[in-house]
């Protein structure tokens, strides 16, 4: 049982898996989400190789890209419209703030990243509690991640089916972004997707980004993958979800939601949707 | 008795601590070391409770290294004094530690510091600032000669002043001193100032 050829990681999740449910693949309880669990490793991305312990929600998880340019993080989700009776809520969706210079984008089971989001804030204000200072960046990721991957290791408990984007900026590393999955795996990349079609955006984004990229050619450069990977064929505002993180003039970190007006106008200026008089 | 204190200067600060250890009337040693130098670029001088203060400095001292490891960067002075803080804040309403603080450090944003933490866990960032029967000395010394911008001939000229007047106008002084200081290059001991040495005793 613990002759393994692959690496550590995946005799680990290949225990884990065969423990808890003797397959790869599980219902949840609500049945309309099926839960695949695959173990591999998957392609070699814009930094490094990283091990996937994946979990595809079909139909409702909605793809986030992030990108990071040199004067600021953006963040860009898709909103699924599951229902058209379906209430859009005003607030974000798929965007959180966690801390004044660091917001997430996640993809998965809502319900999971929730939990996952109250810890990183506590974890947060703990932090700047214990040194008066904002917590630096990947600190915060590796803390929120550790938290994922307690429910890999041990039996009894389901894991939590949450991807993460998170950006943000600290004094020592400036702007960051990072992407953790479900097991707890987290690296910093330029850019990043999570959710459906992330390969395909990944892989879109490893060809179309560009070092010393500016926070304005990032947003076009995300709204253009988003809008190739998405499953619905038109682009609309109150489908998207588009964030910054970026430091004022005055030294301060800004996380700003875009707001559907402005958004609608970006999408026009991008090329992605017809403005809305030619439309109709 | 005791006397800790320190000053900052130009890209640079510096602080002083007498190295008397007393129990009672009894002086058992002269060459006690008060100043710990916490990390690369920290220094933290303390006072009170001898026991106290060694068991203290070092649990701060090792929470800041394991910090460092775990992270890949240091806590900055300001986040170590506001720990050092926290640290003491939960233990006063527990088993305080009777220990008084100067912590000296320089960093590369906000250049030199020294923060002033006392024992029932106030935090202040200060200029100058001294502890024990000698504060009253000190302070009053420094408030006289201290000025913004001290070079380090100057702030050395400034403790020796104290320490002098430590020594002839205090009853209980202490006869010796270590003084340290912390700038851009890091935290180091400068010098010693002693009136008096253990006697040594020829082998019978």
């Amino acid at each position: 049982m613990f002759q393994s050829d692959g690496p550590d990681y995946l005799l680990c999740s290949k225990l884990f898996a065969q423990d808890r449910r003797n397959t790869h693949t599980d219902t949840h309880p609500c049945s309309f989400i099926q839960l695949s669990f695959s173990f591999r490793v998957s392609q070699t991305n814009l930094y490094s190789t990283r091990s996937t312990y994946q979990r595809d929600i079909k139909c409702l998880e909605g793809t986030a890209i992030g990108i990071l340019s040199k004067d600021g993080v953006v963040l860009v989700g898709e909103k699924k419209v599951t229902s058209k009776l379906l209430q859009t809520s005003t607030s974000t969706e798929k965007m959180y703030k966690i801390d004044d210079h660091v917001a997430c984008a996640v993809a998965g089971i809502m319900s999971d990243a929730n939990i996952l989001i109250n810890t990183a804030r506590v974890q947060a204000q703990r932090y700047t509690f214990a040194y008066q200072e904002p917590m630096p960046v990947e600190q915060l990721v590796q803390s929120l991640c550790d938290t994922k991957q307690g429910y890999t290791q041990f039996g009894g408990l389901r894991p939590f089916g949450v991807s993460f984007l998170f950006a943000g900026w600290d004094k020592n590393y400036g702007f960051q972004l990072y992407m953790s999955d479900p097991s707890g795996n987290y690296g910093g990349w330029k850019a990043a997707a999570i959710g459906a079609n992330n390969q395909a955006a990944q892989s879109m984004l490893k060809q179309d980004y560009k070092d010393e990229i500016t926070r304005e050619e990032a947003v076009q450069l995300a709204l253009k993958v988003l809008s190739k990977t998405m499953d619905s064929t038109s682009l609309t505002s109150d489908k998207l979800e588009l964030a910054e993180v970026f430091v004022l003039p005055s030294g301060k970190v800004k996380y700003q939601v875009c707001s559907p007006d402005a958004l609608s106008k970006l999408l026009v200026k991008s090329g992605v949707t017809q403005p809305a008089a030619e439309a109709s | 008795m005791e006397s800790i204190f320190g000053l900052v200067g130009d890209g640079f600060a510096v602080v002083a601590a007498d190295t008397s250890a007393v129990h009672s009337i009894l002086v058992h040693k002269s060459n006690e070391d008060k100043i710990m130098v916490l990390d690369s670029h920290k220094l933290v001088a303390a006072s009170g409770e001898p026991g106290d203060r060694v068991q203290f400095t070092e649990y701060i001292q090792k929470n800041v290294a394991l910090y460092q490891f775990r992270n890949g960067i240091p806590l900055t002075t300001a986040a170590a004094a506001n720990f050092t803080r926290g640290e003491l804040a939960t233990a006063l309403r527990k088993n305080p530690y009777m220990v008084n603080i100067l912590m000296a450090g320089f960093d590369k944003e906000a250049g030199a510091s020294l923060y002033y933490i006392d024992y029932i866990a106030s935090l202040h960032k200060v200029e100058k600032g001294a502890f024990g029967y000698g504060s009253y000395f000190a302070l009053s010394l420094m408030d006289r000669h201290y000025h913004s911008g001290m070079s380090v001939e100057e702030a050395i000229d400034l403790v020796d002043k104290c320490i002098i007047e430590i020594r002839s106008r205090l009853v209980v002084a202490p006869p010796n001193f270590v003084i340290k200081i912390v700038d851009k290059d890091g935290a180091r001991e400068y010098a010693w100032r002693e009136s008096i040495r253990d006697a040594s005793v020829a082998a019978a």
